[in-house]
């Protein structure tokens, strides 16, 4: 094709009005055949990492060489992360909805006899409920997926994030359409406003007061605005935003347009992590796919509107989720922060206006401007309206994300939805808020988790993370291990947080090796009141969070340590000793071998024996051993 | 080991020459050659107008950036909460002895970088690497003899 | 005029100042370390760190850079304000041990020993990063930068070698709170071209 030609073709691609995105919709709607067969494969990360795409790969190959009729050769489509990632690759077999767990290339002719030909499910990759251990078929039946709400997540695992079309078939841009022909920029704002919806980042803030502020400062300052998607997901243990531009891309757009919209702006930023290839790749592809059609870029559906925007990689800085340093570093220079007694929304980027709303809070944008604020505000909780995403990971069965109504107590998602901890004990705390959040020990299981209620606990939301721990980890070294992240991370720039935090985690780790006092305690919380008071910015700010809610909710621990010079969870080096239990020795030799020191002796078939003086306490042992025969004390 | 036929001035000419495409250019050209030499970082400035001490302190202070030469092969372990509790400073641990060399450091033979990373987001795969790009998922040390094996067979 | 209190002393201040500079005016002393007037305030050492009042509102913020308004109540010696102080005191004695100006800083605000272990023995450099911005503003040569981050960020030229940009003008030894860049300076001109006079006090 000429060039010429491709861009006359280009051009007839484009849709010019609101009617001509309805006629596309209906058109691919009825292309649909509701009783097609389809093998949705998921493309997640976890899914990717454990082997799907071979499972795709080989399910194309075993359908074609099945001689199925044409009328049954089913799609298959790859899709973003269902979000049940400890039981991938999944696999999902639709119009029924057959869930299959799991699933290897080894697995798909049997899947193609079994359930394509012979229309049954293959019983071994069904899921089993781990409590009452019976097979269940059908995907919206798992515990898992049955008590979630599903809002910001409801396309994921449904489309396929490089094909616009399907995400339009499912009403993508419905709500850009009634924005810009329905609604005045004024109207979107209060709507989202009246919708309580508040920041997914973080301290959640209101939007739609953040975006009726940035209108003032328009106001005062004129434009240019901007609008610009904090990608940054930094927290570790959290990796909704992931999923969400992953799997879903054009929610994020979507919302991001009807922001540009709602302030004038005309040029939006996704800045986004560069530990995150995939979703980089799928936000770019949704990009050009919605420019191709007139959904971004001059003459928005032939509003008049132009709005475009375009992808900021991340360069490895957990800082820079922080706004000021997020805007620094999309200005091309190193990701310090700057005090902010002059608002974002005043003084962003380069100085001018600037919205910055989380991946998720910009996800939830369409669905309030097309199913309304009320609808919105009746989810949830009465100030945290809506749903939340949560990244279930760490000691629990059902490690993944979730969805569900704001202010559902701690424990209905650890365990409901969780599946609890694995072994069935309690859980002993609940890490959330990342970093800068606290850990939740088992007697506040019935917090309500919502904004206000996990900063009374001493914690916050963050960006969602949940990190469930069990007896075997200890709080001294959760505390060290976040000092150290941030320690590794700050910028630098401030005292508090540069020297502060390092100072801390000297300190704890004092407390790993059995050494200092009550006193020393008692320093470090005057030292952790000083950082929070005196950082230049939230990371430096909210730094001493995990000492603080340790000490609050686990003093004890920190004496046993201090005290007794023990570490009663079995992690902390200096602490322990290593052993073996004679009685469950099988004489196997698989911890002699895997021993680095070669510091455990014993015949075949005999039990083996530690020498605790050359012992490094590395714990391979413990992990090699297949009989629980290595202990820690 | 990437393709060493990539045209630096190509690179350079792809961005307009404003300081904002700094980070995008050191992007670029660090996943071309692996590392941004001296000669790169100053044709880097003299397009954009940024002056090199500042793009100096830009390319030391994110971590993506690398300013010598990385081994053939990349190992990063991530250090992700999850992936700390189950095991990952173990692995880190294990992969110290088994390379000779801290996290940050490459070997002397140029084979091996090793590289420890705050969470990729892949908390289910806990503990993860990746190596070269390829996550692996749940390591354990039976299962870092076989990638390391796989590596050395290269 | 903008009219608040400091210490319960009533202020004025023409609009735009910040609290440090109306500190100044009235001669109520504020300890200052990356502070200059020649370049753009940074907020790096927090050392100017007070509470301020609001009704039942309070928080702390650094005076270098916080803007006054009607009716505040600043104060510069409250229980938070002397915690944060003694804390970045003491972590800078065991920071720059080798830096007399600090022990002297810390000694008029009753900071005469540490709880911590010095890292660096002979190290000065507090990172305040005035040298910095006084050869980027003043000067306009860019020959020093921050390198690195975090605990591991230092100040020098790039690859820490002789930089031609610099003009050996000096005005980093001269903005330097605690006597480092005198010892640095060499390593950033090169061949020294202009003897350093001896040090003014």
């Amino acid at each position: 094709m000429s060039k010429a030609k491709a861009e006359a073709k280009a051009q007839d691609a484009r849709l010019a009005s609101a009617a001509d995105l309805e006629a596309l919709r209906q058109r691919l709607i009825q292309d649909q055949d509701p009783d097609r067969p389809e093998i949705i494969v998921c493309h997640g990360t976890g899914c990717l990492a454990n082997g799907s795409p071979e499972v795709a790969e080989a399910l194309k190959k075993a359908i074609k060489a099945s001689g199925l009729d044409a009328k049954v050769v089913p799609g298959i489509k790859a899709t973003g992360c269902h979000g049940f990632c400890s039981r991938g690759p999944l696999v999902v077999v639709r119009p029924q909805g057959l869930f299959y767990q799991r699933v290897q290339a080894s697995d798909v002719d049997e899947i193609v006899q079994t359930t394509l030909v012979e229309g049954q499910a293959v019983e071994r990759l069904l899921y089993k409920d781990p409590v009452s251990k019976e097979a269940i078929t059908l995907e919206q039946d798992i515990p898992f997926y049955k008590h979630q709400k599903r809002v910001v997540l409801r396309n994921i695992g449904k489309v396929d994030p490089t094909d616009i079309n399907d995400t339009i078939a499912r009403g993508g841009y419905l709500a850009l359409a009634k924005a810009l022909f329905a609604m005045t920029p004024e109207q979107v704002v209060a709507e989202v406003e009246k919708s309580g919806l508040r920041g997914r980042g973080g301290a959640g803030f209101p939007t739609g007061r953040k975006w009726k502020s940035a209108l003032a400062a328009i106001k005062k300052k004129g434009r240019p605005v901007y609008v610009v998607v904090n990608g940054d997901e930094g927290d570790p243990g959290a990796f909704m935003d992931r999923t969400i531009m992953e799997g879903d891309p054009h929610a994020v757009l979507e919302g991001l347009i009807l922001g540009a919209y709602a302030l004038g702006a005309h040029q939006g930023f996704l800045y986004v992590r560069a530990e995150y290839p995939v979703a980089i790749k799928h936000l770019t592809i949704a990009m050009e796919q919605a420019r191709a059609l007139g959904l971004l870029g001059e003459n928005i559906l032939g509003s008049g509107f132009s709005f475009d925007v375009q992808v900021n990689r991340g360069a490895g800085a957990f800082v820079c989720g922080e706004s000021t340093a997020l805007f620094t570093s999309i200005e091309g220079r190193a990701g310090e922060p700057k005090p902010k007694y002059v608002r974002s929304v005043e003084e962003g980027l380069w100085g001018r206006p600037t919205v910055l709303n989380n991946v998720e809070t910009w996800a939830n944008v369409p669905q309030i401007i097309e199913n309304g604020s009320e609808w919105f505000a009746g989810l949830g909780a009465p100030n945290s309206t809506g749903t939340k995403v949560f990244s279930l990971v760490g000691k629990v069965n059902n490690v993944g994300l979730v969805e569900v109504p704001m202010g559902i107590p701690l424990k209905e998602i650890v365990e409901t939805l969780g599946g609890g901890v694995p072994g069935g004990e309690p859980f002993k705390a609940v890490q959330t808020g990342g970093p800068s959040g606290g850990c939740l020990p088992y007697s506040l299981k019935d917090t309500p988790v919502d904004f206000d209620s996990l900063t009374k606990a001493g914690s916050m939301m963050g960006s969602g993370g949940m990190i469930v721990m069990d007896r075997r980890d200890c709080v001294v070294d959760i505390a060290r291990y976040f000092l150290r992240f941030l320690e590794e991370e700050s910028c630098g720039k401030c005292i508090p947080c540069r020297l502060g935090i390092q100072r801390m985690r000297e300190m704890c780790d004092g407390f790993s090796r059995g050494e200092g006092s009550e006193a020393d305690i008692a320093e470090l919380k005057s030292l952790a009141r000083a950082i929070q008071d005196g950082s230049l910015c939230a990371l430096g700010g909210s730094s001493p969070n995990p000492v603080l809610t340790t000490l609050q909710y686990f003093e004890d621990e920190y004496l046993a340590h201090i005290r007794d010079h023990k570490c009663p969870a079995g992690v902390c080096k200096a602490l322990i000793t290593y052993s073996i239990d004679r009685d469950k020795c099988t004489g196997c030799m698989a911890c002699a071998r895997a021993c680095p020191q070669k510091c455990i002796s014993g015949q075949k078939k005999k039990p083996h024996a530690i020498d605790a003086a050359r012992c490094i306490r590395c714990g391979i042992c413990m992990e090699s051993c297949k009989f629980q025969a290595v202990q820690v004390q | 080991m990437k393709p060493a036929n990539i045209d630096l001035d190509e690179i350079i000419e792809h961005y307009p020459g404003r300081p904002d495409y700094l980070i995008f250019l050191l992007q670029d050209i660090q996943a071309a050659f692996n590392y941004i030499s001296p000669e790169a970082l100053q044709l880097v400035c003299d397009h954009t107008g940024v002056p090199l001490s500042q793009a100096y302190a830009v390319s030391t202070f994110y971590q993506s950036f690398s300013l010598e030469p990385k081994g053939e092969h990349e190992i990063k372990v991530c250090l992700g909460t999850a992936c700390h509790l189950k095991g990952a400073p173990r692995l880190v641990e294990e992969l110290e002895r088994r390379l000779g060399v801290s996290p940050g450091g490459t070997t002397d033979d140029l084979k091996y970088s090793l590289e420890t990373v705050n969470c990729l987001g892949a908390c289910a795969l806990a503990p993860v690497m990746v190596v070269d790009e390829k996550y692996q998922p749940s390591v354990t040390t039976k299962k870092l003899d076989k990638v390391l094996g796989e590596l050395q067979q290269d | 005029m903008v009219s608040f209190k400091i210490n319960g002393q009533a202020v004025q201040a023409e609009p735009g100042w910040t609290v440090l500079e109306t500190a100044r005016h009235h001669g109520i002393h504020i300890p200052t370390l990356c502070y200059h007037e020649a370049v753009e305030a940074s907020g790096a050492c927090r050392l100017c760190v007070v509470e301020v009042k609001q009704g039942d509102w309070s928080k702390i913020v650094i005076s270098c850079m916080y803007p006054v308004a009607e009716g505040i109540e600043i104060l510069t010696e409250s229980e938070r304000v002397k915690n944060v102080r003694r804390w970045i005191l003491e972590m800078l004695l065991a920071e720059c041990p080798g830096s007399k100006d600090i022990r002297e800083l810390a000694a008029q605000y009753g900071v005469n020993s540490t709880r911590f272990t010095p890292h660096h023995p002979d190290e000065q450099c507090i990172l305040c990063g005035l040298c910095v911005r006084v050869c980027k503003e003043v000067v306009g040569v860019n020959a020093i930068s921050t390198v690195g981050r975090g605990v591991h960020k230092k100040i020098g030229s790039p690859y820490m070698e002789p930089s031609e940009a610099c003009v050996a003008c000096g005005s980093c030894v001269t903005v330097c709170p605690t006597g480092a860049m005198r010892a640095r300076i060499d390593a950033v001109r090169g061949e020294p071209k202009v003897q350093l006079a001896p040090q003014a006090k």
